[in-house]
């Protein structure tokens, strides 16, 4: 395994705020990471550093070997694609993908083309006024048509309906399996995504609290529903990442049981249910403590 | 897909239930690695961990440029595995379920003759 991007120590700071703190990581070439986290956790600032568009206040950055602030050689294999993307303002969408092949030395000008009859894009209207939707579109097509070594998308969904977003599953994991590369997709939507990803990192708070395989991760925490009484019992000293009650009935998600101790749960009459990543992510992104980040 | 068991492990099992249900015989060739990722909308590296699972268990084969195969005996290994699971799987969550409901087993037996004459 290769690795695309290597950070070690990652901090930025915007004044007294540390938007990135302490990040280290790595992401390994031909997967799909999900970059997890609620709205101001740093999602956008560490991908803005990972693609040099911001400058670390301090730790280090390799991404293809090397620092990618002001270096061509590394910025010509990336694609951003972002939510807040701003374009001049005559532009219309063919403008767009007729400049896109300067920047992407690998776009696929059929394949876009097919992109666009798929989102059904107006190519001629004033990118202005395009609809949320349609502007989401552009971005998405970029992304997928430029074909980068490492891709990254930012929220790329933002006013596309529900067929719209299949559509660009769909196609991502087609074109990805066809020509495997790098991909790093920021969402709010886990639950949509959630097949998709290889690789999960869940940041908080500025901080990494999570960086692990999406399967591992997926059956990490499990959720045991019983009477109040055997849940408590069964559950004794271990760490409760969430507790709900209704009546004499318990519910308690708790991370880390052996096959074992689901058997002796199962045994002791307890329900068992798995918890999906998005519960997991929400369960371990809600409190600011992040109890969960010692057990995990 | 639920959400219960890892994804590699249902697709394995969707495969097997192919394979015992005839769907896939021996010596045929079986979808890719990308087919099965698109088909399931699954990460093609966990589709591909499910194929390999039972490439380790000898039940599909892999014929180098041309791609994965159902083993020869194949159906049969695996209808025999399944039989040997069946008491555990289906059995005994019946007769605890039945225990319950105050159901005995000579009651459940049955059930499970008037059942199978319909």
């Amino acid at each position: 395994m290769t690795a695309v991007v290597e950070t070690k120590g990652l901090t930025k700071r915007y004044g007294s705020v540390s938007a990135v703190q302490d990040a280290t990581f790595t992401i390994q070439e031909h997967t799909i990471t999900g970059l997890l986290g609620r709205n101001g956790a740093g999602k956008t600032t560490l991908m803005s550093l990972l693609t040099g568009q911001e400058f670390a206040t301090s730790g280090q950055i390799r991404v293809f070997g090397a620092n990618p602030v002001e270096n061509a050689s590394v910025l010509s294999q990336l694609s951003f694609i972002k939510e807040s993307q701003k374009y001049p303002d005559e532009f219309r969408p063919k403008d767009v993908f007729k400049s896109a092949p300067w920047f992407f030395e690998r776009w696929d000008k059929d394949f876009a083309e097919r992109l666009i009859d798929e989102f059904r894009l107006p190519l001629s209207r004033r990118i202005k006024k395009l609809s949320r939707g349609q502007l989401s579109a552009v971005g998405v097509i970029v992304g997928l048509a430029s074909r980068a070594p490492l891709t990254f998308f930012d929220e790329p969904y933002l006013g596309l309906d529900a067929v719209a977003r299949q559509n660009f599953y769909d196609l991502l994991l087609a074109d990805y399996a066809e020509h495997p590369r790098t991909i790093i997709l920021s969402t709010h939507l886990i639950d949509e995504v959630s097949n998709l990803l290889e690789n999960v990192i869940v940041i908080e708070g500025g901080r990494i609290i999570v960086n692990q395989d999406a399967e591992s991760l997926r059956g990490s925490v499990t959720t045991l529903v019983g009477t109040a009484k055997t849940v408590d019992e069964f559950v004794g000293a271990r760490k409760v990442l969430h507790r709900d009650s209704i009546g004499g009935l318990a519910s308690v998600s708790v991370a880390g049981l052996s096959a074992d101790e689901r058997k002796q749960a199962a045994a002791a009459g307890l329900e068992l249910a798995p918890v999906s990543l998005q519960q997991l992510v929400v369960r371990m992104t809600e409190s600011n403590d992040n109890e969960f980040k010692e057990s995990a | 897909m639920d959400e219960s068991r890892p994804i590699f492990v249902q697709i394995a099992e969707a495969i097997s239930n192919d394979i015992i249900s005839g769907a896939m015989p021996d010596e045929s060739q079986v979808p890719s690695t990308n087919e099965f990722a698109a088909f399931y909308r699954i990460n093609p590296a966990t589709a591909l961990k499910g194929v390999n699972l039972l490439v380790d268990e000898g039940i599909l084969y892999k014929k180098r440029g041309i791609g994965m195969f159902v083993a020869q005996g194949a159906r049969d290994r695996l209808v025999a595995q399944r039989r040997e699971r069946f008491t555990e799987e289906f059995v005994r969550p019946l007769l605890a379920e039945a225990e319950k409901l105050g159901i005995g087993s000579e009651q459940v037996a049955e059930i499970i003759r008037k059942e199978g004459t319909r």
